[in-house]
């Protein structure tokens, strides 16, 4: 049988030069470009963040103007929303173990997956590029009409984005067919992984959600170039128009961050406590669930903006029900833990870690959620305190756990565990003295993009900057354990954590086509009997 | 005057409006009900992970697949939980923007980086404002130029000001103080610095502020002259003769060589500009550093008033 894997060969070393790498259709080694790229990005999004905190260290002028203190947030929220989070799990955890995960040779569509490769390459080089050109310091979101007023920078960062969506909507398409066709023999669908699940429903928001972004920045476009009114009210459009475009976009982008980040945790739940996983049709099912509800919310990021009274009740009512599966899924990974034989590697810590930072941005989002409460908390540092819950304590801390769960596949080679734990220490603690002051901010009622505060806003604005330094050095760990693992990692053998899902039955890095012999699936993904 | 003037020790703000006590016992509920929810969870996840941590090697788990029992009930309980925090947010919701009969009314416009406070009584204020305590206020909003939004902690409130529309805002404020006020829509540059500091004061007091107004019935022009008779009499007379700084007769809209060569049209943004930051462009002929500044000195509505007799002067 393992004629290619006594011979030595895998997916690394099968070619070699940075060409091979290039021009590769091999999913494996396109996840691991958008695993350096998205590493990259994540350096130069948290080094803006890093000094954002500095700034924001005192009250006054830090280092640096209130103009460049604006750019430096737009970059960081572009950079690590656009560049980092939606492409982070997806397209790089899912390129790499979603054809693993089905049993497959490849994705469906090998090409259009290194298009998406470029496309995000591409996007990206546009958008550092307004960077250099002029800045850009309308946030992340764009909003209308000041994105039509103020610098021509502004247009390459918005024209970056939408190269970049493309990135997106082509890897969704790929996973989506790759989801229906490509499944080995006997994999029904309520035999996959709960990884798939999570990349199903994520790239149905993809394909759907995103078009609707790259529309509304070309009205966005025509508007300042060609000076067509849509949003602004000088040429009779309406501002807030645009918010209920980016919003339809933005707030399903939201899940496409949030949902495969919760597909890892289910992975390593069930893998480190060496138990099936609790509910497995209630979790498959909530995915999907969130998935189509959360094309229905968008105006909860609106209940200020000046739309009627009754669609911000609706939308209130409409976001509750988000939490009901969300609530699902963390009760039933917390059962999955019950009775099992937990076992406290890095991947675990980083899931454990997600669970813990997610059920705080879970319920923080419930409050926000209550239209009557959100009117004070709107555009404060509560809501940043609560979208950074979400989004860095959930999904970055899943990246992380996926990275040390899968880098033995990948690399076929152990990280050191007592430097991968100590990074989980640094990033889990770094990041409640970061965020949890600014819940008390924001309720104090410090309005966030503040260039500068009240003296009275400074002590947690300070805690809150040590504690974004401290985060800093947990990642800078974190780097060292993974070159430190692909140099001098020890051999890690196929399966080191005694899981259960299909990459673990192929060799430690899998050969070129993953599997020597077409595996044929009898049981579901979890049969830990 | 009020214990509303200091905030800093506590982690919200003070209330002073009855909907904010509301606001704040809603927000009191949702915090032990929150707390509840991470000690269930949390609390249960720490206690599996130590409880059941692997003592040998292979050893064997229980294959529990699922209890309908239990995801019905966890489904369940907090969909209720849900459903109670939504109606009692939307009831909140509801007293926030439910406008009152008979409020005073109070117009606002909002530009980068400053908010101008219009009365019915003719009298505009820019950076803080005056209401009666105890009484309705309404106020009508609008933007001159990007989307800004109207905070006050003390009230729980805020509303985005548009331009090309208006939105309203209300309050009934139930103790003395002066608030803060915030924009809380990004704007721009000066965005933090857009500030300005709502004064609730007695009926008698409010009355008072109100007609002490020194422009009180007057029209933008005559509150120029008024202006003009005060502060820029000494140095710019009102033919086309030159003074200490040059004569405003024919001046708006003539087309001036600068010092540094370029020209500039005397438009509103130059003659405003002029009178806040005297030296960006001077006109040749002048030296720089004569003119003084004053920013700080004049309000909106004198300077639209300047600005608006400077046009009459022919």
């Amino acid at each position: 049988m393992a004629t290619a894997a006594h011979s030595g060969k895998n997916y690394l070393n099968e070619k070699s030069g940075l060409w091979s790498w290039l021009t590769s259709l091999d999913h494996k080694r396109i996840g691991i470009m958008y695993m350096i790229s998205v590493m990259i990005f994540f350096a130069i999004g948290g080094t803006f963040a890093m000094l954002l905190r500095w700034e924001l260290f005192g009250a006054g002028p830090t280092i640096m103007n209130a103009h460049q203190y604006n750019q430096t947030m737009t970059f960081h929220g572009a950079i690590m929303v656009f560049m980092v989070i939606i492409p982070g799990i997806p397209a790089f955890l899912g390129n790499f173990i979603l054809p693993l995960h089905l049993g497959a040779k490849d994705v469906a569509f090998p090409r259009v997956n290194l298009m998406s490769w470029y496309c995000l390459m591409v996007g990206s080089a546009i958008a550092f590029w307004s960077l250099f050109y002029h800045g850009s310091d309308t946030g992340w979101t764009f909003y209308t009409p000041y994105s039509v007023t103020t610098q021509n920078g502004t247009i390459w960062l918005v024209f970056g984005a939408f190269i970049i969506g493309f990135s997106s909507i082509l890897t969704g398409l790929n996973f989506i067919v790759t989801t229906h066709k490509l499944r080995a023999p006997g994999m029904s669908f309520w035999r996959m992984p709960l990884f798939v699940w999570a990349l199903y429903s994520t790239a149905l928001l993809q394909v759907l959600a995103t078009p609707v972004l790259a529309i509304t920045l070309l009205l966005l476009a025509m508007e300042r170039l060609l000076g067509i009114g849509v949003f602004d009210p000088n040429l009779g459009g309406d501002p807030v128009l645009f918010q209920h475009f980016f919003w339809f976009y933005s707030h399903p982008a939201v899940y496409i961050m949030i949902l495969p980040a919760m597909g890892v945790v289910s992975e390593i739940i069930t893998a480190f406590s060496h138990k099936t996983i609790f509910g497995y049709k209630a979790i498959a099912l909530s995915s999907v669930g969130i998935a189509a509800v959360s094309f229905f919310v968008w105006g909860h990021h609106m209940f200020v903006s000046g739309q009627s009274e009754i669609a911000g009740i609706i939308f209130s009512f409409i976001t509750m029900l988000v939490g009901v599966p969300t609530a699902i899924k963390c009760f039933n990974w917390v059962a999955t833990l019950y009775r099992g034989s937990v076992r406290f590697d890095s991947p675990l810590l980083f899931a454990l870690g997600f669970l813990f930072l997610f059920t705080i941005g879970g319920v923080t989002g419930i409050i926000l959620a209550t239209v009557g409460i959100d009117v004070h908390f709107h555009d404060t540092y509560f809501v940043v305190a609560h979208f950074h819950y979400v989004m860095v304590g959930g999904t970055l801390m899943a990246i992380m756990g996926g990275i040390y769960y899968w880098f033995p596949k990948m690399f076929g080679k152990l990280v050191n565990e007592f430097w991968a734990r100590l990074s989980f220490v640094f990033i889990f603690i770094g990041f409640n003295v970061t965020f949890f002051p600014q819940f008390v901010l924001g309720a104090m009622g410090m309005p966030r993009r503040y260039f500068d505060y009240l003296p009275e806003y400074e002590p947690l604005n300070r805690i809150s900057s040590f504690g974004a330094w401290t985060i800093g050095v947990g990642f800078l760990i974190g780097l060292g354990v993974i070159i430190h693992g692909l140099l001098r990692g020890k051999p890690a053998g196929p399966n080191p954590w005694g899981a259960k899902t299909l990459e673990w039955t192929t060799a430690s890095p899998p050969p070129h086509e993953n599997f020597l012999v077409q595996p044929v699936v009898t049981a579901g993904p979890y049969e830990y009997r | 005057m009020s214990p509303a003037a200091s905030t800093a020790s506590r982690f919200t703000p003070y209330a002073a409006t009855e909907i904010a006590k509301g606001w704040d016992a809603l927000y009191a509920f949702l915090l032990i009900a929150s707390l509840i929810s991470c000690i269930l969870v949390i609390g249960g996840l720490i206690v599996f992970v130590i409880k059941y941590r692997r003592k040998v090697e292979g050893e064997k788990t229980p294959y529990i697949s699922h209890s309908t029992t239990l995801e019905f009930l966890w489904s369940f309980i907090p969909f209720v939980i849900f459903m109670v925090v939504f109606v009692w947010g939307w009831k909140l919701f509801h007293d926030f923007r439910k406008m009152p009969e008979n409020a005073l009314e109070i117009a606002v416009e909002a530009q980068k980086w400053d908010w101008t406070f219009g009365y019915k009584s003719g009298r505009r204020v820019s950076g803080e404002f005056y209401v009666p305590i105890n009484e309705p206020v309404k106020l009508v909003m609008t933007s001159k130029d990007v989307l800004h939004s109207f905070f006050v902690p003390a009230f729980r409130n805020k509303q985005d000001v548009v331009p090309g529309r208006y939105t309203t805002y209300w309050f009934q404020a139930n103790a003395l103080g002066n608030y803060q006020v915030f924009c809380a829509e990004y704007c721009g540059d000066k965005h933090s610095g857009m500030l300005a500091k709502v004064h609730v004061v007695t009926r008698e007091q409010f009355d008072e502020w109100l007609s002490n107004d020194p422009y009180k019935g007057l029209s933008s022009v005559d509150i120029g002259q008024k202006v003009y008779a005060a502060r820029c009499v000494a140095c710019h007379q009102l033919t086309d003769a030159k003074g200490v700084g040059p004569g405003w007769k024919g001046m708006f809209g003539r087309s001036e060589k600068m010092a540094d060569g370029s020209t500039i049209t005397a438009d509103e943004n130059y003659i405003r500009e002029s009178i806040l930051n005297p030296n960006a462009h001077v006109v040749e002929g002048y030296p720089a550093g004569v003119m003084p500044t004053f920013a700080g000195q004049l309000n909106e509505q004198e300077l639209m008033g300047i600005i608006d007799f400077i046009k009459t002067v022919k």
